[in-house]
């Protein structure tokens, strides 16, 4: 036994020090700006992008006149006609909300994504944007409801929803036999398939009975549209982010700990079922916030963790709030000012674009990473 | 130091009743092995033992304290667990990985320190795995990735150590390196180290206390050369088997009797003892 006990026992004695003092802090403080980088070049893209969208387009502002008409409009100074409009009640909120949206459905569906270890578990795909889609329907087709209500009524769907699938993947579990720690993220996503199922069809129904104007009302908003944006709006969704991003920095600790598995995190310290339901629902409000202001914009929550991760080389919750807010700023200002240059005026609603775009680029992301792990 | 202990432990999963009524006490400072034939509970012992399973009657205390009343934070410094299938985050590196060890260490103000750095170091040397650090765990092979995982519980810096069956899928030259590492561990830093294993023989060689199961019960502990016998083995495994002085270690070692390979000389032997 002796000759077990030879190289390795000096490196357990706390009195000696490691051999390259201050050699690893130097090396961590370096990689960790070279992985920022990328996220900064992020952040820069979604601030290029969002000063095209309110400058350039359909109607074009010069920055001189853009900060002359923010500033008269926070000072109450001399407005200038048909722009001061322009800016402050339709480009400016537009984009602001846009943004906001991008960077909530970014974070809920990368949160959901890294939680469950499964690149499908995004909101939009486990049925929680369903949940939205049929509450907010039912309010327009039954109740004749509009703008706040249906927003309302999206939200308590999305929750309703939530509490639903997560019931539903606890339900009968009981930890079973087996300790694979996979297990209940594994029955949640197909609990959510089976509900987004069930509440496509229920939205189906509805459709078939709502007269004609109800139903394209309703179709625009299953869709998923900037059109309804306002400063109101905008700053109902700036409280709940206000909210909710903190929620996001103080569990994103207990979420790495997370994706070793249940069984290690607990070993480190995590309370697994009070974490995991924090992080549900934290995503699951930012999911439903988010849709309760645009609709379901599709594939943003779903594309925006893989997309990110292409970018940055690494899972990164920064990343994928930046990448959301990117893709819902360039699929709107191709959708409000490109398409209708190809389709004789037609302006298109976000969510159409996103959709249409979304689909063949995961097929193409599905189709590169498998062709790189074979 | 710290001391863990089970008093009257009922482990259940839903209405089955896995563990019943067993109490035991980890010897500190010591390797201690668990050992059992299939499904006799000794996985779900070691749940219970490091808070992952809540039990249905009955206590795991560590230092006299129960520790599902314990702040689960407080509790992961002083007993680490390395489970049978952690999964690692893809193209995650050695490095992170075995920097998520200091989790426990670290505060919602307090985040990576200097004292982070040196436990990484330290744990990485300690399993030869410094030159793996900036590697992608995808590219390891079976035997380094087990040695990474075990460092990641080593930065833990934990008193107490439970692994449930640590040499699961290695080859058995990485089963021996495993275990060298482990007794390293507890020899060096006296750290209390139990561990389900599969391997009797391995078990026998490497523990200095032994703990038996069968049924959800304990038959049987004590140290390796007291515990390991032909009846043990035969009542805990249904094997008969032939127990022999190891010829490097002096430990038990079982060698199976079988249906096809026993010389005359040895069945009749056998006969005659029984």
């Amino acid at each position: 036994m002796t000759a077990l006990k030879s190289a390795p026992e000096t490196a357990f004695d706390a009195d000696t020090s490691p051999k390259h003092p201050d050699h690893l802090p130097l090396r961590r403080v370096l990689s960790r700006t070279f992985f920022l980088r990328p996220t900064f070049f992020l952040g820069l893209a979604v601030v290029v992008m969002f000063a095209v969208y309110v400058l350039l387009g359909s109607y074009t502002v010069t920055i001189p006149d853009f900060f002359t008409i923010v500033i008269n409009h926070l000072t109450g100074g001399e407005k200038i006609p048909g722009a001061s409009f322009i800016v402050m009640e339709h480009k400016l909120p537009r984009a602001v909300v846009g943004t906001m949206i991008g960077v909530a459905f970014g974070l809920a569906g990368a949160l959901f994504q890294t939680m469950l270890r499964n690149p499908l578990a995004s909101p939009d795909i486990i049925g929680i944007s369903y949940g939205a889609s049929a509450a907010a329907v039912t309010a327009i087709v039954i109740f004749g409801a509009s703008g706040a209500v249906v927003s309302g009524a999206a939200l308590g769907g999305a929750l309703g929803v939530a509490a639903i699938i997560y019931a539903i993947s606890r339900g009968g579990s009981g930890a079973g036999g087996g300790s694979r720690g996979n297990a209940a993220g594994n029955r949640l996503i197909l609990a959510g398939v089976g509900i987004a199922a069930a509440l496509h069809a229920v939205v189906n129904f509805l459709m078939t009975r709502a007269d004609i104007r109800t139903a394209a009302d309703a179709l625009i908003w299953l869709n998923g549209s900037l059109n309804s944006a306002t400063w109101d709006r905008a700053g109902v969704l700036a409280v709940s982010l206000l909210v909710l991003v903190p929620a996001v920095i103080a569990l994103a600790g207990p979420l790495r700990i997370l994706e070793l598995g249940d069984d290690a995190a607990a070993g480190l310290g995590i309370r697994v079922n009070a974490a995991r339901l924090g992080l549900v629902l934290t995503a699951v409000a930012l999911a439903a916030v988010a849709t309760a202001a645009a609709g379901p914009v599709a594939f943003v929550a779903f594309l925006a963790g893989p997309i990110s991760r292409r970018i940055v080389r690494k899972p990164s919750l920064p990343a994928s709030a930046l990448t959301g807010a990117l893709i819902v700023l360039l699929a709107d200002f191709f959708a409000s000012n490109i398409a209708p240059v190809i389709l004789d005026g037609t302006v298109l609603p976000v969510g159409v674009i996103t959709g249409a775009l979304g689909a063949p680029f995961l097929l193409w992301l599905l189709v590169t990473s498998n062709r790189k792990e074979a | 130091m710290a001391i863990l202990n089970a008093k009257d432990l009922t482990l259940q999963y839903e209405q089955r009743k896995v563990v019943e009524g067993l109490s035991t006490e980890i010897p500190e400072g010591k390797v201690t092995m668990i050992v059992g034939a299939n499904a006799c509970g000794k996985s779900t012992l070691l749940r219970g033992l490091s808070r992952l399973l809540k039990p249905a009657g009955g206590a795991v205390t560590l230092d006299g304290k129960d520790i599902h009343t314990r702040p689960a934070r407080e509790l992961a410094r002083t007993l680490g667990l390395l489970p049978q299938h952690p999964t690692a985050p893809d193209g995650i590196t050695v490095r992170d990985l075995v920097g998520r060890g200091r989790y426990p260490h670290q505060g919602f103000f307090r985040s990576w320190s200097v004292a982070d750095d040196a436990a990484v170091q330290r744990a990485l040397e300690a399993t030869d795995t410094f030159g793996l650090a900036e590697r992608s765990i995808d590219e390891l092979s079976g035997g380094q990735r087990q040695r990474v995982w075990i460092a990641m519980a080593l930065a833990q810096e934990t008193d107490v150590l439970l692994l449930d069956e640590p040499t699961t899928y290695l080859d058995l030259a990485h089963q021996v390196e495993v275990l060298d590492l482990v007794t390293d561990l507890n020899r060096s830093r006296g750290t209390t180290v139990a561990i389900v294993l599969h391997d009797l023989n391995l078990a026998a060689r490497y523990a200095d206390h032994v703990i038996a199961m069968k049924g959800g019960r304990i038959v049987a502990e004590g140290p390796a050369i007291d515990v390991v016998t032909e009846e043990l083995v035969f009542n805990v495994f249904g094997l008969e088997s032939r127990v022999v002085p190891d010829p490097i270690s002096g430990t038990p070692l079982i060698v199976p009797i079988g249906r096809h390979h026993a010389s005359p000389v040895s069945t009749n032997e056998l006969e005659i003892a029984s």
